[in-house]
Parts: structure tokens; sequence; C-alpha cells
């Protein structure tokens, strides 16, 4: 069956699976989150230690997620892949030094002898939880509001700025959304806390972090809403691949997509509640509302930037160049391909879940931290 | 060559390797320690005596040290063909990008996710799904070993794809003859086999240290008996694969054979050289000796190259300026093929953006007669294709002599283990500690030899490194080189560290 799919719809599949996996990503940046909250949300060691052993059961499957998302890319968008990761190399760059001193963190943070410190392995998880959030935000940003870059004959990238990539961060839009997410992911980061750690001045002091951090959230979420339908976009006539500046482009594509816009919508609501419930409600599984909601309003988008004849990732200064999911694919052949073997996701997923289930069971207290082997908390 | 101006290729060559390396320091017993451990954990489950609990614990802690900073150094890798190599990553990412996807959905997940089962289930879990989850771990890593050599093995030699002039990229034909092209599968046999030989070394080699210390005694041996079987059986596979990989490398990459024996004119009987000094000055045409003193065994490199000690092996001389009489196409005749097809191709791009179909029609057809040389086109000079012969050359003899070693440690490990007198073989203790420093030395001399030795290309006569890179100017690149540089060497101290207090504080902690 997969084998008879013509090459845009596999192009359009590929575009939805890239974009679940980006959505997942980001419910799962609530471990990022959660290493933010360590200075402000833990008053005591224990507390903090309490946060770090509960985020740091989950903290690899993020990252492998971040790298599946890497992967999925290359694989699908190979000229996208060349042409960011080439051209805005800084603001990669960035993310990814972030994502080394996450990885050691966890485990190194107790150990005898680790050279840095106890404090400084803290200050890595923070600065991966915040400026490495903050600039995937930016660049995510970017495929709305444009870079400066233009490809030649052969596909080769030239980047029109110095600063590779990290102009982006300058870009009020950009901004904005990075923010958004370091902050929605701290208020992730809270509900999972409350939904995970058996321990009730930490929980109480969470529901009221996961409210805050909602709170600080919205500006943000209003400045990208209301740039959103109000912005020029960037379409592509598909009859000739021409790409041109489209007035209320995005609003248009909520309008003519209007499954996307229930996403959004409902993904915001979702979101809302998990904090209502969480911070007001006295509930404890808000976190699964706020998951939902995330991967909800990632898939809306992702979808906004990816479909209706829109190039996700445009150039501004060489609007030809612009990339659009139809011309940055791999061939048919491969797509057809990675097709077969994306079947193997739902059972990765499930096997994912089951044993989420089977480690979340029970929650984590201060005597398990204090009890057990020393080598085995972190 | 003195005050030569670095170039942004060269600066993403030393990048790349730089973190290629660090990554390869700590996977190699990440793929070993892992069937190790579940070995350990096997027996505890089977015999039911804590001490194998233990022991299987106290290998986990070592175990988990070195696998953070694995992770750490392999997300940079991932990103890093876009980031130093985008020409690359859109010419051939069509083939290459997918083994990278597959890798993350059915290897690097079972990892994670089992992973954490493993550290911190013991008492969540029931036994019985604990041992699977580390069975899981080392499953799982070894798949990642799979679909990255797969990816390796196709740039090494490219198979199953065709050029599409009009995206001026290679495009995959068919799957099945890049994931199970002989060369991905030798990549794969040989390096599995290395790691499980370097991670038995490991094991080995501190369960020696507490011997010599008389420290932790009874645990030391038992480690040390099943790491050594296991060491041994890898060690022998590790040789026979390694055989396996010459093999390969005779039929696909002839001048990476020519430089890894320092065989400059190709003759039948070839030699292999057992130990040899290569003469610095030596280059390819001119008539110096190759070496300043070498000592030769007649005909085995014919053996090796052919299954034949009396067949012909060609030389750097020969690959670079040809030899009609054995038949042997050299560089300089490629370069011009290369630039055939190149000017064809242009000239396709260029017909057919006028409209010409006739032009365009015929420009393919010469480009299609002349693309495979494509990558020679590209070179400036024949000698070009010459990698460095004298690193190639000593890091293989480094590998051989030290892959002939190992298996005899093993050999004698297991004699006095059954023996009985293992703590008072003083010399085999020292010996087997020293030895984890060799294992690694030998892991990263076998990365030389097969990244350093198939230079100048990224794609095997395909694709030079020089047209592979981003175009990006070079502060960029040199400064993220020193980032890695520093950040790495901070974090592996931090490792060493954390492993040498976890190994004096040894099980009992
Ligand atoms: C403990 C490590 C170790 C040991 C003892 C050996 N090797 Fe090895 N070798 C590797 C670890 C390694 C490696 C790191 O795993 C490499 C790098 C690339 C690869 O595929 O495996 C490798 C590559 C490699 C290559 C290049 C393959 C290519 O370019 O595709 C050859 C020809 C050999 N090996 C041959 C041997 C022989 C004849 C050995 C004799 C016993 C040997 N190796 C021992
Ligand atoms: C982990 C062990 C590895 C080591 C130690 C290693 C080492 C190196 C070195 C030293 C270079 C630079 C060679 C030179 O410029 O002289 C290089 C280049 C490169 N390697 Fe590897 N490599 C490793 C694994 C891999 C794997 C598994 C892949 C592919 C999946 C790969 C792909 C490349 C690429 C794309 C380049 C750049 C192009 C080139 O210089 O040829 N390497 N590597
Ligand atoms: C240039 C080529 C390579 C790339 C792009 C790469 C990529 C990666 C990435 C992204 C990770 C982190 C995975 C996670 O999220 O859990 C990783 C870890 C790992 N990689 Fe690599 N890798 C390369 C070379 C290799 C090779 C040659 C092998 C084995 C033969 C290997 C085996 C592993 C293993 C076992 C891990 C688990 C972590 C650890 O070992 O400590 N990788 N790699």
């Amino acid at each position: 069956m997969i084998g008879n799919l013509d090459h845009s719809t596999l192009q359009q599949l590929w575009w939805l699976i890239t974009s679940v996996v980006g959505s997942l990503f980001l419910f799962l940046t609530f471990v990022q989150g959660g290493q933010t909250l360590i200075f402000t949300t833990a008053d005591t060691e224990e507390e903090k230690a309490l946060i770090i052993n509960t985020m740091g059961r989950k903290w690899e499957l993020t990252f492998t997620t971040l790298v599946l998302f890497g992967g999925a890319l290359f694989a699908a968008f190979p000229l996208f892949y060349a042409t960011s990761f080439g051209g805005a190399y800084w603001v990669w760059m960035l993310i990814l030094f972030t994502f080394i001193l996450q990885a050691v963190s966890y485990e190194y943070r107790k150990k005898p002898d680790n050279f840095l410190g106890a404090r400084t392995y803290e200050i890595f998880m923070f600065i991966n939880g915040s400026v490495g959030i903050l600039l995937i935000g930016a660049a995510v940003g970017t495929f709305f509001t444009g870079s400066s870059f233009s490809l030649n004959m052969y596909n080769s990238v030239s980047w029109g700025t110095p600063y590779h990539g990290l102009e982006a961060a300058l870009n009020l839009f950009n901004l904005a959304f990075g923010l958004f997410l370091v902050f929605l992911a701290r208020t992730l980061g809270a509900m999972y806390i409350v939904n995970h750690v058996d321990y009730e001045p930490l929980v109480k002091r969470a529901r009221k972090a996961a409210l805050i951090n909602l709170l600080w959230s919205l500006p943000f979420l209003l400045t990208i809403l209301i740039s959103l339908v109000t912005m020029d976009g960037f379409a592509v006539d598909p009859a000739t691949g021409t790409i041109f500046v489209e007035k209320g482009k995005y609003l248009h594509n909520l309008l003519g997509m209007p499954v996307v816009l229930v996403m959004l919508l409902g993904g915001l609501v979702s979101v809302v509640y998990g904090v209502v419930a969480t911070a007001l409600l006295g509930k404890n599984g808000g976190i699964w509302f706020g998951g939902i909601g995330t991967v909800l309003v990632g898939l809306a988008i992702f979808s906004l930037a990816g479909y209706h004849n829109t190039a996700f990732y445009p150039s501004v200064t060489d609007l030809q160049s612009s990339l659009t999911i139809y011309n940055a694919s791999s061939s048919r052949y491969t797509l057809t391909v990675m097709s077969y073997v994306a079947i193997a996701v739902p059972f990765v997923l499930g096997y994912i879940a089951y044993v989420w289930k089977l480690m979340d069971a029970k929650k984590l207290t201060l005597a398990e931290l204090t009890s057990e082997d020393p080598n085995e908390m972190y | 060559m003195g005050d030569q101006i670095l170039t942004t290729v060269d600066w993403a060559r030393a990048q790349f390797a730089l973190t290629a390396m660090y990554h390869w320091i700590f996977v190699p017993l990440t793929l070993g320690l892992s069937f190790l451990i579940a070995f350990f954990e096997s027996i505890y489950v089977k015999t039911g005596n804590v001490e194998w609990k233990k022991l299987t614990k106290f290998w986990m802690t070592l175990f988990g040290v070195n696998f953070a900073i694995g992770i750490a150094t392999g997300i940079i890798l991932e990103f890093q063909f876009g980031t130093n190599w985008s020409n690359y990553s859109w010419m051939v990412g069509d083939i290459f990008g997918a083994p990278l996807a597959i890798e993350g959905i059915f290897a690097f997940f079972l990892e994670a996710t089992f992973f954490a089962v493993m550290f911190f289930g013991w008492h969540r879990v029931s036994k019985g799904f604990h041992l699977f989850s580390t069975w899981m771990v080392a499953v799982g890593s070894n798949l990642s070993a799979v679909w990255i050599l797969v990816a390796n093995g196709w740039m090494q030699s490219p198979a199953g794809m065709s050029f599409n002039p009009d995206k001026a990229r290679f495009e995959m034909q068919n799957f099945w003859d890049v994931a199970l092209s002989p060369v991905a599968i030798h990549k794969f046999t040989h390096t599995t086999s290395s790691a499980f030989l370097l991670a038995s070394l490991f094991v080995v080699g501190v369960s020696a240290l507490f011997l010599l210390q008389a420290r932790h005694q009874k645990m030391a041996k038992r480690s040390m008996v099943v790491a050594a079987v296991f060491g041994f059986v890898a060690s022998i596979f590790c040789a026979f694969t390694g055989d396996e990989a010459a093999f390969n490398v005779a039929h696909r990459q002839p001048m990476k054979l020519a430089a890894m024996e320092g065989l400059y004119v190709g003759q039948e009987k070839a030699p292999l050289i057992a130990v040899g000094a290569i003469n610095a000055g030596k280059r390819p045409g001119d008539d110096q000796p190759a070496f300043h003193q070498a000592v030769k065994i007649p005909g085995l490199l014919s053996l090796l190259a052919n299954r034949d000690p009396n067949s012909f092996v060609p030389g750097i001389d020969d690959l670079v300026f040809g030899n009609a009489g054995q038949n042997v196409v050299g560089a300089e005749q490629r370069m011009i093929t290369g630039r055939t097809a190149i000017s064809a191709l242009a000239s396709y791009k260029e017909a057919k953006g006028r409209g010409d179909v006739a032009a365009a029609t015929s420009a393919l057809a010469i480009f299609d007669q002349n693309k495979g040389d494509l990558g020679y086109g590209y070179l400036s000079s024949a000698v070009q294709a010459v990698p460095p012969v004298a690193i190639t050359f000593y890091s293989f003899h480094i590998m051989v002599v030290l892959g002939t070693l190992f298996p005899l440690i093993f050999l004698l490990v297991i004699y006095f283990a059954f023996r009985g007198t293992l703590e008072s073989q003083r010399w085999l203790n020292l010996a087997c500690f020293a030895s984890i420093f060799l294992g690694y030395v030998a892991q990263q001399a076998g990365w030389v030899v097969a990244e350093v030795g198939r230079q100048p290309w990224a794609i095997q006569g395909l694709l030079p490194v020089g047209v592979a890179s981003t175009n990006i100017a070079v502060s960029n690149v040199q400064t993220t080189f020193y980032i890695f540089l520093t950040l790495f060497t901070a974090l592996l101290v931090a490792e060493i560290r954390i492993m040498v207090k976890q190994i004096k504080t040894g099980p009992e902690a």
C-alpha cells in the first residue's frame, strides 16, 4: 500500500511524521522546564534532589526525541537539514552545546570527585532548560519570519549575515516564541513534579509554579498569536513552484485548514485546563492535559508552516530559494522506504508507554532517595 | 607547507575528527560492557547469589558514567553533518539520512527507555523484567552501531544509488544494496567485535588492579573469568573480521590498502610489512625508497588482498599514474573522465534552462558515460588522490600488532584462572591493567586507518571533502573547534576522575 503513494502524498505524510516527533519533543521539554525550577521551586537540597531525580528518569527520552527529530529531518527533508544546519550554524551549535552540558550533568552531579562540583552541573541543567529551549523556539520562529540565505544552482547554501542564525533571536516574533516555549516547559515541568513526586511541601510549590509560569507565558503567546494572524506569509504557487509573499497568509492557512484551528485552540484550552486542575483544583494529572495540549499546539504550528502551499523555511533575501516540503524532500523511493520503517513507530511508542507506566507506578519519595544505593540516584 | 593557511575544510575535518574520536572513546566500552553486564546479571538471576548482583551493580555504575558522555558526544556528530558538511548532506542526504533516522527509531529509543529501568528499576520492576531491560540496553547499543556503520560503509563504498542530474544529488535506488553492502557488514562485525574486546580488556584490567591491590579478590576473579572468555572469543572474531575488512578495502579502496602498507610500486607476490620505518620524504612517482628499514613477509599482502599469494596488488604509483599492463586506471586518467562529467552536467543544466531538449539530451548522455569518476574531476592534481601514507601505515600496524597481542593476554588469564593462581601473577596483572590503555589505542588507530586512509574522499570516488563542506567563514568553524576541544576535554577529565574514584571505592560502596 505504501508503495503506491505518490510523491506529494509521501511528502505530506513525512511532514506530519516530523511534526509529530517535533511536537512530542515539545511536550517532553518538561524535563528542561523542570531543570530550570531547581533554584526557585525547590527550597532545600533534598527538594532539589527530588526534582533532579524525577526529571532524571526521563531526560534521555527527551534527548533521544530531539536526536530523532534531527534524523527524521535529515532523511525526509535533506535540503532543509543542509540549509538550516549549515547556514544558521551558530543557533544550532549553541543549542547543541547546551545539550552536551545536560547529557553529563545528571550522571555526574552527585558523584564524588566530579571535577566541576555539583553546583556547576546544576547550572549546566539550568542553561540547557533556559538558553537551549529559547534558541530552539527562535529557530522554529524562523519558519514564519524567514532567514536570509540563498541557494545556488547546486543547492549549496550562502548565509546572508555573519551571525549565522543568531540574528533570529533578535526578531520580536522569534524571541516571543522562544520565551513562550521556556515558560511552557516550566509549566509542564511543574505539573510533572506534581504528578510524580510524593513530598507535600515541594508539590505545593510546584502547583503554584505551574500557574505562575503559565501566566508568564501569556504575553508571549498573545504576541505570537496576534502576529500570526496579521503577518505576511510565504506562499508557493503549486503549479509553478514560484514563491511569493501573501498578505495574511497564516490567517488564510488557519481558515483554510479548520482542523488546524481546532487543534490550536483545543490544545491551548487543554494546557490551560491542565494548569487550572493542577493549581486550583488540587488534581495530580494536569500534566496529561498539558502534554496533549502541547502536542496539539505543536502540530498546529508545524501544519501552519508546512501545509496549504506554504514555504516552511522561507528566505527573505532570495525568495525563490525558500524551502517547501516539496522542493526540500527526499526522493519518492527514500520516502517510501522510510514509511515502511515508520510502521515501527507505534511499537516504539508502545513499549515506551509501557515502561513509563511501570516506572511511574510508584511516586518518588524522600525515603527512596536516601535509602537506596547512592549510585542509583542522581 | 609550513605556514599554509588552514581553510574551512581543514577546520571542518579537524572538528569532525575531534568529535568522532571523542565519541569513539566512550562508544566501544558501551557496546561491550553492556553485554558483559547482561551476562553478570543473568548469572545473578540464575544463581540468586547476591555477590553477582553487587558485581553487576559495580560495573553498571562505571557503565553509566561512560554512557552519559558517549551520548553527549554523539548528538554533536549527528548534527555536524549538517553544520560542517552541508553540501554533502544535500548531495547524499537522500541515502545517508535514512540510516541515521532508522538508528534513532530502532536503537536509541531502546537504549533510552531501558536504560532508565536498568538504573532505577531495581525496586520498581520484577527481577525478570529488570534483566530483560539490561539485555535490551545491550541490544539497543549494538543496533545503533549497525545503522551508523551502514552509513559509514556507504561512504567508503557507495552502492544502491544513482545521480539525479536535475537535482544535482545522489538518490537511493535500492535500500538493501545500501543496508547489506559487504562493507557495511564487515564494518559492523569488526567494530562490534573490537568493542567487545575493548570492554573485556577494561573489565579484566580493572579487576587485575584489584588483585594487585589485594582488594575485592573474589569479585575481581569472577569478573575476570567471564570477561576473559568473552574477550578471547571477541579477539579471534576481531582478527578474522579485520582480515575480511582488509580484503574488502583491497577491492573497493585499493589506494587505502596501498597506503596501509606503504606500497608505492605494485607487484605480484606483494609482501606484508611486519615492521617498517616509513621514508617521510617519499613522493608518488619519485624513485626514493618507501622505507628506511622494513621487515617484509613475501606474498602475504597478495594473499590478504586477493586470497592468492601470487596475485598482483596495485601500488600508489599505479593508482596515480595508471598501469596499463595490469589494467589499472590511474587518477590522472580518471581526472579527465571526471572533468568531462562535470562540464557535461553544467551543459545539461544550461541547455535545460534554455529549453533546448536536444542539447540537454546529448549532454546528459556524455555525463552518464563519465559519471563514474565524477569526484576525480574536482581534484586539481592526481597526487591529491593519495591519502597521508605514514599515518595510515603506522595506525594500521599498531592495530594489527595489538590485535595479535590481546588474545594471548586473555588466554593467559583463562589459564591461570583455571590453575587458581591469578592473584599471584603480578606481571600478568600489570599487563592486563596496561592493556586497557592499549585497547583504546587500537580502537582509535582503527578509525584513523579507515578515515584518514580514505582521504580525499568524503564519498569514495564521487565527492572529495573540499566539495562536501559548508560554505562558511573559517573563523566560525575554528571557534567551535576550540569550544568542543575545551568542553569535551573538561568532561573527559571529569569522567576519568569519577571512574577512578568509583574504582577506588570498589563494589562495597
Ligand atoms: C580493539 C580494536 C581493534 C583491533 C585489535 C583490530 N581492529 Fe581493525 N579496526 C578497529 C578496531 C580494531 C575499528 C575501530 O573498529 C575499525 C575502524 C573502522 C572499522 O570498521 O573498524 C577498524 C578498521 C580496520 C580496517 C579498515 C576497514 C575499512 O577501512 O573499512 C582494517 C583493514 C582492519 N581494521 C584490520 C584489522 C586487522 C587485520 C586486525 C588484526 C587483528 C585488526 N584490524 C585489529
Ligand atoms: C567514531 C569513530 C570515527 C573516527 C575516529 C573518525 C575519524 C575521522 C577523521 C580522523 C576524519 C578526518 C580525516 C581527515 O580529514 O584526514 C573523519 C572524517 C569524516 N568522517 Fe569519520 N570517524 C569516525 C566515524 C565516522 C562515522 C561512523 C562516519 C559516518 C557515519 C564518519 C564520517 C565522516 C565524515 C563525513 C568525515 C568528513 C569527511 C572526510 O573528512 O572524509 N566518521 N573521520
Ligand atoms: C559520525 C557518526 C556518528 C553519529 C552521527 C552518531 C550519533 C550518535 C548520537 C546522536 C548519539 C546519542 C543517542 C541518544 O540520544 O541516546 C550516539 C550515541 C551512541 N552511539 Fe554514536 N554516532 C556516530 C558514530 C557511532 C559509531 C561508529 C558507533 C558504533 C559503532 C556508535 C554507537 C553509539 C552508541 C553505542 C551510543 C550510545 C551512547 C554511548 O555509547 O555512550 N556511534 N551516537
